[in-house]
């Protein structure tokens, strides 16, 4: 004997077919809500931030980034919205609010946990590390750009203007720092104390605190514990997200869930039309065959 | 002297048609290629530019949209339009419909040359156009749409090249290639369908990733479904209009055993069939996602502009022309569905991409870009004519055997 009845036989045929046929949604997401559960992050509180840019400063020095066109102390910066380039991998941004004090908002990458730039890059330049940054290689880069296509917060800039050896820029998380020990150079700068950097699971739980000790302060939900499968950088805002420009529409599931639940069929495609194309022809070559006979015999 | 004498004699006979090189240069004093020319020059000067300056000082893309018309049409519209090479040779080789054997051979053409140049354009849009093997031969992404589109399209371009070759080598008069490759046509064809669903569908695919950026409207879960229905359309009307154009400005090279019009008319019919039920899962993708509050938009029209006025209407428009047999209708819906599918790449890339953004962040073509688009179209129609008038592609060579 085989050792394999009939019945586990077909029970594994059964498994394997549901495996194939499962999207990779599920198992991304399961991926997803493990994550690197010892994985570090940033706490961002919206109502401590006074939009003094020392942390846009900060960023600008660590990362050896071209002087600014206005300087990082010129207030009227502030009033259009800006977003990251190639030279700023962070800027803070003014929001006006009715009947109450303008909040600001810092953007930088907010290290998903389920990185859509990592999943759709087609030379898997980005990588997630351990230690929670999403960082790129720029030696694998083709420059097809469909990293910024896929960042749900419109993140990654782009070397435009470099005919040679352009490269995809964004915020590091300091990742170099991280594994020397130290804080990110924003963290760092940051006189209110608005970010707070530490593992993302007791950010959590600090952000929840907050919200505790203070429910009239805070909308009660920590951006980026679920959005997009969750993010390492996590916002407490005194007001909706969406009006400190973060998007609300974009759900809880990763988004490499919706492109891989397609990539999934393919071997679906590749198994099963060569069969019914092959055949569809065999068909027609007996009709034909069969067609011909009698007229040879007349 | 004498080892010169027959490769004038070669190039005479087989470029020149038999003209010598004065006059053959005469010949080519055209209107239609002096305007050729000038775009030609236009996309010249582009290239530069973008080769020397880089994508910013060619192109009006930014960090907000990264994606411009060089993918929108280039890439998007190219490889949907290239889609009567699979359709139709699947139709003659695989489901043996044998009337359509004469337009299988301009439409492999057709499809070969729109896929090089898909090619030629993304060496302009890449940021590091050296590095397009790069997915191959140094790090493959397999979780990434876009490397399951480059897989296709480079093996599909492959395939279609040697599609293409039979003609070739009866110009050249290279008989036992040309069996060998002619003994390869059901692999291939197979084969050939097998890339175009995974490509063309994952063409849609590639925008599953961005639910948040694209329109509503747009935005599917069926997307990969809308683009291979619908690239199964771009294809059999794009059969039909290049068909009718080198027909007209090709007559003399025309098999005069063959009857275009008549088999128009089965095209049709098809396509008909073809845009109900893309007709009818576009209805269903909006209905199923509860999206049709939004057709009270502004954008609701324009959606409504795509699917009533280049689907519902060409598709209408094909079965009642197949119906009553009217070649001239046939041409017309089949512009119309071109048109369509074009209007759906464009929408679905550049128009209801990025809609939430406010209108300077928009992205509207360079010059440059719509040179380089330009020049790309006016290379593949001149490859073409220049493949069609020398080879036996719109008429069998009666010195060849019948086709397998």
């Amino acid at each position: 004997m085989m050792g394999l009845t009939r019945r586990q036989f077909l029970g594994a045929l059964g498994g394997a077919t549901a495996g194939l046929a499962l999207p990779r949604t599920t198992r991304a997401a399961q991926k997803g809500t493990l994550g690197y559960p010892e994985s570090f992050g940033v706490l961002c509180d919206l109502s401590l931030c006074v939009g003094c840019r020392r942390c846009e400063q900060a960023c600008n020095e660590a990362n050896d980034l071209p002087a600014p066109d206005q300087a990082f102390d010129d207030p009227t910066v502030l009033q259009h919205l800006r977003r990251t380039t190639e030279s700023a991998y962070t800027v803070v941004n003014t929001y006006p609010q009715a009947n109450a004090p303008a909040v600001h908002r810092k953007l930088q990458c907010n290290h998903c946990q389920e990185p859509a730039c990592a999943s759709a890059c087609p030379v898997g330049a980005f990588t997630k590390t351990r230690e929670g940054a999403v960082i790129y290689n720029p030696d694998l880069c083709i420059g097809c750009r469909y990293c910024m296509v896929a960042c749900p917060f419109g993140i990654p800039a782009y070397e435009y203007h470099d005919p040679l050896t352009p490269r995809v820029r964004k915020c590091t998380l300091c990742h170099e720092r991280i594994l020397a020990g130290k804080r990110p150079a924003c963290v760092e700068a940051c006189p209110m104390e608005a970010l707070v950097f530490g593992k993302r699971t007791e950010l959590l739980e600090r952000a929840r605190n907050r919200i505790a000790a203070k429910p009239e302060n805070y909308l009660h939900h920590v951006y980026g514990e679920h959005e997009v499968g969750g993010t390492n950088w996590l916002y407490l805002s005194p007001v909706p997200f969406d009006q400190v420009g973060l998007p609300t529409n974009l759900g809880e599931e990763p988004l490499c869930a919706k492109t891989g639940g397609f990539l999934s069929f393919i071997p679906v495609v590749i198994a099963l039309w060569p069969a019914f194309l092959g055949g569809t022809w065999l068909f027609k070559r007996h009709n034909e065959r069969q067609g011909q006979q009698p007229k040879e015999g007349a | 002297m004498s080892q010169t004498a027959p490769t004038t004699c070669w190039i005479k006979d087989k470029l020149f048609f038999g003209l010598g090189a004065r006059e053959y240069l005469r010949s080519l004093l055209t209107p239609f290629n002096a305007v050729a020319a000038m775009i030609l020059l236009a996309g010249g000067v582009a290239a530069v530019v973008r080769f020397g300056q880089g994508l910013g000082t060619a192109t009006n893309l930014s960090h907000d949209n990264p994606w411009g018309l060089w993918i929108g049409f280039d890439l998007l519209c190219g490889v949907a339009l290239a889609a009567g090479g699979y359709v139709i040779s699947s139709t003659v080789y695989l489901f043996g419909l044998k009337a359509y054997q004469p337009i299988v051979r301009p439409a492999i053409l057709t499809a070969f040359l729109g896929y090089a140049f898909v090619v030629l354009a993304l060496l302009f849009d890449l940021g590091r156009p050296w590095r397009l093997p790069y997915p191959f031969v140094v790090q493959a992404g397999f979780s990434s749409v876009m490397f399951e589109v480059a897989v296709c399209v480079a093996t599909y371009c492959t395939v279609l090249f040697v599609e293409a070759t039979p003609p070739a080598f009866e110009w050249l008069g290279w008989r036992k290639l040309r069996a060998v490759i002619l003994h390869l046509t059901i692999p291939l064809t197979i084969l050939g369908v097998i890339l175009s669903t995974m490509h063309q569908s994952s063409l849609g695919g590639l925008f599953l990733i961005a639910p948040g950026k694209l329109h509503p409207l747009w935005y599917s879960p069926y997307l990969p479904v809308f683009f291979f229905i619908s690239s199964i359309i771009a294809g059999l009307s794009m059969i039909v209009v290049e068909g009718s154009l080198s027909h007209r400005a090709l007559h003399h090279r025309a098999d005069p055993g063959t009857d275009f019009d008549a088999l128009t008319i089965g095209l049709a019919r098809a396509g008909a069939i073809v845009m109900f039920s893309y007709f009818a899962l576009k209805i269903l993708g909006v209905i199923s996602d509860g999206n049709w509050t939004y057709l009270p938009t502004a954008y609701g029209s324009w959606f409504l502009v795509e699917v009533l006025g280049f689907v519902l209407v060409p598709c209408l428009l094909f079965a009642s022309a197949a119906r009553n047999r009217r070649p001239r209708q046939v041409k017309l819906a089949a512009l119309l569905s071109v048109l369509g599918v074009v209007l759906n790449r464009l929408n679905v890339s550049l128009v209801a991409f990025n809609w939430q953004l406010p209108c300077e962040q928009r992205y509207f073509p360079s010059w440059m870009e719509l040179a380089v688009t330009l020049s790309i179209i006016l290379l593949i129609v001149l490859v073409f004519r220049s493949a069609a008038l020398r080879m036996p592609i719109l008429r069998p060579d009666p010195t060849y055997p019948e086709h397998p």
